[in-house]
């Protein structure tokens, strides 16, 4: 599979979705796409058809908000029709914005509240760890959800607890709902943060695909201790009028903006030649 | 299983439990000293989890491990079982509808020496909101196992509030609890519901009652929810009420006793427990004092109402 290709048709369904519903959380959905194709297009043991295989990967979206670019990326994977992808939100849904372990095929924990999932993420990854397996645990973290104490009481307990098959990755987009994370909280460095937690980390460039998957690779070679990847992303990421938007976490879309959404989809449908 | 501490009976049960399913986890937050539960560490192995002073990890770590088709048993002390992790409980257990057992312990004036920190009054208020949960306060050993026995094959999440120390013994081995209540004494004046603690002090108020010449029955209702409404409907036809429990009387025994006859069969009633009040440190003969616990409170709200 040609993972970029992958990665710009989760950007455009993402695009869709959200521009068919009208609003919603854009910025901090784009961001993950590249990282998302990586998972779901070549690293995880996943598919429609193993949903019940015990011995699968698992998935936790921390960042339960980007939850439409998840959605994308199931759909494409087969999980859902093109109906119910475009049931985001809408009355009575089996797609609510945040992920629903229940309502949603192919969501493996109901996330939202920040800081619950990569908590949720270590007890999948014991788990495992006490059935004897080798899956992996994925789960992605928003640099602004760091913020929540919560994370930092997995984090120890991950360690402690040498989950090498949990590998969390930090969606350093360096901005959250209120402005830039160094302005609200300055996060400070996650890497180093992560090493004193016990973690094996480093930073990646989170747009460019085969590093994502390298920074993977790695990370599996990493025995007794679990691993942090720090994705360096922009919020809004592949879209650039939302790459230089300010306030891009939550968009209600001006005229202007959807202007721009219209001529993004357009752009993204002609990069994976769908038609209009 | 008469002089068993609380403690032991939950060590014990969840190790019987454990050894024929090896799906059950023991997780526990810094306080197996408290509990006694080291036994299990011994026992269960891998399968014993001490998370370390972080119970909101302990509750979403819990629905992790659920996920992969674990039954975590998940102690800490009520307060912090409830109101520091009741977001945790809300959404990764309960709204992702994980199935996971949690036991409360040292609930309301039982904390004793802990004080107005660890004393909650509202443990059973705050769990009493979660759609679907289901809520127990147990008053004695052979209870208290049934309940955990029960909560290992039934589905969902569960909040059991419990003492840790001894609890007399009001019931034996054969003892029925699947009707979520058990009736202690019978009485044609009125009703006393009551749970944990309190139980003691109703019957008590009962035989106190008897010498003035007024019989009230005695109902141990134990399973907070769902609550049996039966029992609350025939006990409001029969004549007042009075709700008896170790927690605050909003959001407790006392208003879901109060929801249901509202609805169904008006009646007179009153709630014996905690009013406006925080907790304090004290010894548990002198908090039942202060926070009006006491048998004599019970038997002097049932004189008011058959007035």
């Amino acid at each position: 599979m040609d993972i970029q290709k992958f990665a710009d048709q989760i950007r455009y369904y993402t695009m869709r979705e959200l521009d068919h519903l009208g609003f919603g959380h854009f910025g901090g959905s784009l961001s993950i796409v590249e990282t998302l194709a990586v998972l779901y297009g070549k690293v995880m043991n996943v598919s429609a058809e193993k949903r019940d295989d015990p011995d699968r990967d698992y998935f936790v979206l921390s960042k339960g908000h980007a939850g439409p670019a998840l959605y994308a990326t199931l759909f494409l994977k087969e999980y859902f029709d093109e109906a119910f992808l475009f049931s985001l939100n809408q009355n009575g849904t089996n797609l609510p914005s945040h992920p629903d372990r229940i309502k949603t095929p192919g969501v493996d924990m109901t996330t939202g509240s920040l800081g619950q999932g990569i908590s949720a993420a270590t007890g999948i990854a014991k788990g495992n760890q006490l059935l004897g397996k080798e899956n992996y645990t994925f789960a992605v973290v928003g640099d602004g959800e760091l913020n929540e104490g919560q994370c930092w009481e997995a984090f120890q307990f991950a360690a402690h607890q040498k989950l090498d098959h949990l590998i969390v990755l930090i969606d350093d987009n360096k901005k959250q709902l209120d402005g830039y994370t160094t302005d609200i909280c300055d996060p400070f460095d996650f890497v180093e943060k992560m090493r004193a937690f016990g973690f094996n980390s480093w930073r990646v460039n989170g747009r460019d695909v085969s590093a994502i998957e390298a920074a993977i690779d790695q990370a599996k070679k990493g025995k007794g201790a679990p691993t942090a990847i720090v994705l360096d992303t922009v919020k809004g990421q592949g879209v650039p009028y939302f790459e230089e938007l300010m306030d891009n976490h939550h968009i209600r879309p001006d005229e202007a903006t959807k202007i721009a959404i219209k001529e993004s989809i357009e752009s993204l449908a002609k990069k994976i030649e769908v038609k209009q | 299983m008469k002089d068993l501490e609380m403690r032991q009976v939950y060590t014990q049960t969840i190790q019987g439990l454990a050894e024929k399913d090896q799906k059950i986890l023991a997780l526990e937050a810094d306080l197996a000293s408290s509990m006694g539960t080291s036994k299990l560490k011994e026992k269960l192995g891998d399968r014993y989890i001490n998370v370390g002073i972080m119970e909101a990890q302990e509750m979403s770590a819990a629905a992790g491990l659920a996920v992969t088709g674990f039954i975590p048993f998940i102690h800490t002390f009520a307060p912090f079982a409830t109101r520091r992790s009741f977001d945790q409980v809300f959404l990764s257990l309960g709204y992702a509808k994980n199935h996971a057992v949690i036991v409360g312990t040292d609930p309301g004036v039982t904390a004793e020496m802990n004080g107005g920190t660890h004393m909650p009054f509202e443990d059973i208020a705050l769990m009493r909101v979660i759609p679907g949960n289901n809520i127990y306060e147990v008053s004695d050993p052979y209870q208290f196992k049934a309940i955990l026995t029960y909560a290992h094959t039934a589905k969902g999440l569960f909040y059991i509030r419990t003492i840790r120390k001894q609890a007399k013994s009001l019931y034996n081995e054969k003892e029925d609890f699947s009707k979520g209540y058990c009736r202690l004494k019978k009485g044609t004046h009125g009703t006393i519901f009551a749970s944990g603690i309190m139980v003691e002090e109703a019957l008590q108020a009962a035989d106190d009652l008897e010498e003035k010449g007024i019989s009230v029955q005695v109902i141990d209702l134990f399973r907070i929810k769902p609550m049996n409404e039966e029992v609350v409907i025939e006990a409001a036809k029969l004549g007042p009420i009075i709700t008896a429990e170790n927690h605050n009387v909003i959001g407790g025994l006392g208003s879901a006793v109060a929801e249901i006859i509202a609805e169904n069969h008006p009646t007179k009633m009153k709630r014996i427990g905690v009013k406006e009040q925080f907790g304090q440190v004290g010894k548990l003969d002198y908090l039942k004092e202060v926070y009006g616990l006491k048998a004599n409170d019970i038997s002097k709200a049932m004189i008011d109402l058959l007035k």
